[in-house]
């Protein structure tokens, strides 16, 4: 795999806070800090605070409605989009905040980028689905080896390089799902975030997502919300269990998975709650 | 598949690899034992009963393993067989090396009292538990319930060692009432070898069980 090289890029045409980015907060990829999310007066995430360490699989879980889903989409300012959003506090990207006036929420995407619980590819080729974000993002290099890096990357490019340019949507949804990981991957990221990304796939999809995960974080961060705690336990270095918009317990998933802290996480992870 | 298979066998392999180490200390706390006995050697004893504290350590450790595997990787059927084996088998080193360390305390007690006679029963006994539990391990390894049957049926030559040795204390301690406290020293070794030649059975019992799923008392 190469390694990506989004790191020293800017989040702006020119780099701001530069000297926070390179101090302060250690080998963390983010650093959420006490973030609050309101949709209108409903306070869907309430004060959270998470760092998320780089080259990790963090795993946000939790009941439907406890928020993971909106803070998963703070750090990289999906939210932006939804109207009626406001957001508190402060999310470091390598210690440069990424809702700073002067950041570009564009480039905060490319440094940090996301596939969903649905696979979307564009109703265009394999190639192109690959290609795309490059190409509007001004790639000058060689397309057709980075459209392959980033198939490679996916673990999709042995089952689809003799069709290169059949339309993304023939694939199976297990393939279509890796389709959306190599589309984010040629963008270049340093970090991903994972919004129930198997939720619709059966087992063997679902474990190929797995094994895809395990193989990136070797050199990008995961952030992946996920209702299958079996899931969780599986690929992820570190769980945070949120409950109605609260933080309860944020720990390395072994201890999470075999002798949590809070009585909260023993029921929900046990199934007498939630 | 791959992925997540290579994860879960790495994590047996672990528990596999704690657990032949386990062994190999247990078999070694064994045989110097007998030695420390046969010698009056205190001071070995006493690094026999020290060294049981790694042991356990590694049965601890096991534990842990064995937990964390099931609870992140959800193993089943045969995976899930060979690991809760995995943690039977370590409970049984645990107190082989136990009845190792019990042995050796009986070379401390005893304080380089002269023997009442050469001692050649005891280790010929504590030497075929220590086949017995070479032969357990090697049907682990290789999950071979035959082997494992075979190990039920050795424990039969423990017994009657066992049976042998006893008689022969207890005539020497009739005879000689002054031999009583040694005679009983050297029956409680006999205890725990035969002890050991039980625990070895039972690990032939947890390999059938995580071949075949089922559960035998060949005790």
């Amino acid at each position: 795999m190469v390694a990506n090289k989004t790191a020293e890029r800017p989040l702006t045409a020119k780099p701001v806070v530069s000297e926070r980015a390179s101090s302060g907060t250690g080998n963390l990829a983010l650093d959420a800090r006490d973030v609050h999310v309101f949709y209108g007066d409903f306070e869907a995430v309430k004060g959270i605070s998470l760092p998320v360490h780089e080259k990790e699989i963090t795993a946000l879980i939790g009941p439907s409605g406890c928020g993971k889903s909106t803070l998963l989409r703070c750090f990289n300012r999906m939210n932006d989009v939804v109207s009626g959003v406001r957001i508190e506090g402060q999310i470091l990207y390598k210690g440069q905040d990424i809702y700073a006036s002067q950041v570009d929420p564009v480039a905060v995407r490319r440094r940090i980028g996301m596939v969903f619980q649905k696979a979307n590819p564009f109703p265009k080729s394999i190639y192109k689905n690959v290609a795309w974000g490059a190409k509007i993002n001004g790639f000058k290099g060689d397309m057709d080896a980075l459209v392959e890096k980033s198939l490679r990357q996916a673990a999709l490019w042995d089952e689809v390089k003799d069709k290169l340019h059949q339309s993304g949507l023939s694939l199976s949804g297990g393939q279509q799902q890796r389709l959306c990981i190599a589309r984010t991957l040629a963008i270049e990221p340093d970090v991903i975030l994972m919004d129930e990304p198997a939720s619709a796939l059966d087992p063997i999809a679902t474990s190929k997502i797995e094994e895809l995960m395990l193989e990136l974080k070797e050199n990008y961060t995961i952030v992946v919300v996920t209702h299958n705690m079996q899931q969780a336990a599986r690929v992820s270095d570190r769980t945070a269990l949120l409950w109605l918009g609260e933080l309860v317990e944020y720990n390395d998933t072994q201890t999470i998975f075999t002798n949590p802290s809070q009585q909260k996480t023993e029921d929900y992870i046990t199934g007498r709650h939630g | 598949m791959q992925l997540h298979r290579s994860i879960l066998e790495n994590s047996i392999q672990d528990i596999q690899d704690k657990l032949q180490e386990m062994a190999a200390l247990s078999l070694a706390a064994i045989d110097q034992a007998i030695t420390s006995l046969k010698t009056g050697d205190i001071a070995l004893a006493e690094r026999v009963i020290v060294g049981d504290e790694k042991v356990n350590e590694l049965e601890v450790e096991i534990e842990q393993a064995v937990v964390v595997t099931i609870a992140t990787q959800q193993p089943a059927a045969g995976d899930l067989r060979a690991i809760i084996a995995g943690l039977q088998i370590a409970t049984e080193l645990e107190r082989i090396g136990d009845h190792a360390a019990s042995i050796a305390k009986v070379t401390v007690r005893m304080q380089g009292e002269k023997l009442m006679k050469p001692l050649i029963d005891i280790p010929r006994m504590a030497q075929a538990g220590s086949a017995m539990l070479l032969k357990a391990l090697k049907a682990y390894e290789t999950q071979d319930s035959l082997l494992a049957h075979e190990v039920a049926s050795d424990d039969e030559e423990m017994d009657l060692l066992n049976t042998q040795i006893i008689r022969e204390l207890l005539s020497y301690m009739v005879e000689d009432p002054a031999k009583i406290a040694q005679g009983s020293n050297l029956l409680w070794v006999t205890h725990n070898l035969e002890r050991v030649g039980d625990r070895a059975t039972n690990i032939g019992e947890r390999v059938i069980f995580m071949k075949t799923g089922k559960t035998l008392d060949l005790n």
